[in-house]
């Protein structure tokens, strides 16, 4: 053993790649400021597809196949694919994974989908269990918001704290042949729930999650927030960064301008009316996948801390009046 | 015609769109909450007489916010109460207001149609 660090972590002796990775933008992330490090951008919600759903899983499909010819892999060479999504019962992850044919195992961490599949597939690389891992998640603005909040031609008045979901979709294949930046460590979260009941302002409900896990890194790893070129939250938002921020501050963790969140960096938020930021698995999927990943490859960056967060409440839970769990993952990546 | 009506209607439809979006800005009622909560609220206002007397001050002010659907289903349990006793409340109920769901239902229908209703 000897892999576990202090509680959570787990350092990875024989530290696994990225070998390639794949994005697929929705046509509004498109006019976004990352559309240019996106691979594919749709040109409308539909994706030609008849329901919104299928137009999510053709995103999904799409961007594990641009992953894979990357790296030039055929579906045969990959042991597993790791994936989830927001929709019940992972829907679109487990339709992708019939009409990919990789051994599968379906994910479900929410928004935190994205770090769960890169810690679980370097653990199985590092293992000695898997030779080369995909990992995969997805988010829909219309099959989203409509599963969490209100049907989409309802056209309920959104609130100035609510964030946007993503469309979205990003994949990773991870390995050891080929060149990459590596995971080096992994914190797993623990849910965590500090009473936040507003299915709508999930920034504030995941912020004490993001921390805890962050808390819980540096202490496991004696690594410091100065020790990263940037640690990356995956959608907190402008609330649920700020919250974030105070809450480690109070636990003496002081994060400077390096810390920062995706639901953030994806839209204008000047021009693209999305109040509070992004939200979504394909928050951390479209960033992580995209411009990170090419940073880190071209050495703009050299250690990076991966936090998505999730809530891990359901339509259900909500209306009986439950509290929103929420839980946080972090990967170490360097270059 | 009186042309105050038009200027009543402006602010009495104003005000409670006004009091609706503070409620929304300042609380944490959800929209459904806050439209069944405006319905039920007609229905009291309606039950008590009080809601027509508006409705002849301000006009389109008064009968487009929902708190008019609640008055008129109050108004029309009432009035078949009155002609044909207790069981009338249950026939009334929707006298008034069964253009209204009814075309919401057709046109909702027809518009499906000829659009993917898939939101």
């Amino acid at each position: 053993m000897g892999k576990k660090s202090g509680q959570q972590t787990f350092q990875f002796a024989n530290p696994p790649m990225i070998i390639s990775t794949g994005t697929v933008a929705g046509p509004f992330e498109g006019r976004g400021p990352l559309a240019s490090e996106m691979d594919v951008i749709l040109g409308d919600l539909h994706n030609g597809k008849t329901t919104f759903e299928q137009a999510e899983r053709s995103m999904l499909c799409q961007a594990c196949r641009l992953a894979l010819d990357q790296a030039s892999r055929s579906t045969s060479e990959v042991d597993l694919f790791l994936a989830g999504d927001l929709l019940n019962q992972i829907i679109t992850s487990s339709f992708t994974a019939l009409s990919l044919g990789i051994p599968y195992l379906g994910l479900y961490g929410a928004c935190s989908t994205a770090a769960e599949g890169l810690a679980l597939g370097s653990m199985l690389l590092d293992g000695g269990f898997c030779s080369t891992v995909l990992v995969a998640t997805s988010s829909h603005n219309a099959t989203a918001e409509r599963q969490y909040r209100y049907p989409t031609e309802y056209g309920g008045q959104r609130r100035p704290y609510q964030q946007w979901t993503v469309t979205g979709a990003g994949a990773a294949l991870l390995g050891y042949t080929g060149q990459g930046p590596r995971i080096t460590a992994a914190t797993i979260g623990k849910v965590v729930d500090l009473g936040c009941k507003d299915p709508l302002n999930l920034g504030a409900a995941m912020a004490p999650a993001a921390a805890d896990t962050l808390y819980r890194h540096f202490q496991d790893t004696g690594w410091n927030p100065d020790s990263f070129d940037l640690i990356l939250t995956g959608d907190l938002g402008e609330i649920g960064l700020k919250l974030c921020r105070e809450e480690l501050a109070e636990k003496g963790v002081h994060l400077g301008e390096n810390f920062y969140d995706c639901g953030l960096l994806i839209y204008d938020r000047e021009k693209q009316d999305v109040h509070a930021g992004a939200s979504g698995c394909a928050a951390m999927g479209l960033v992580a996948f995209g411009k990170l990943y090419r940073q880190l490859q071209k050495g703009e960056l050299s250690r990076v801390l991966l936090v998505a967060t999730g809530a891990l409440h359901s339509p259900t839970s909500y209306m009986q009046g439950e509290n929103i769990p929420c839980i946080g993952h972090a990967v170490r990546i360097e270059a | 015609m009186d042309l105050k009506i038009y200027l009543f209607a402006f602010l009495v439809g104003g005000a409670i769109c006004f009091i609706c979006q503070l409620i929304l800005d300042l609380t944490k009622i959800p929209l459904g909450h806050l439209l069944t909560g405006l319905t039920i609220l007609g229905g009291i206002l309606g039950g008590l007489g009080l809601y027509d007397p508006l409705i002849k001050i301000a006009g389109g002010g008064a009968t487009m916010p929902i708190i008019s659907f609640g008055n008129s289903l109050a108004k029309g349990a009432i009035a078949e109460a009155e002609r044909t006793g207790v069981i009338g409340v249950l026939t009334g109920m929707f006298e008034l207001t069964s253009t209204g769901i009814t075309a919401a239902i057709i046109f909702s229908f027809l518009i499906a149609l000829v659009t993917k209703p898939k939101g």
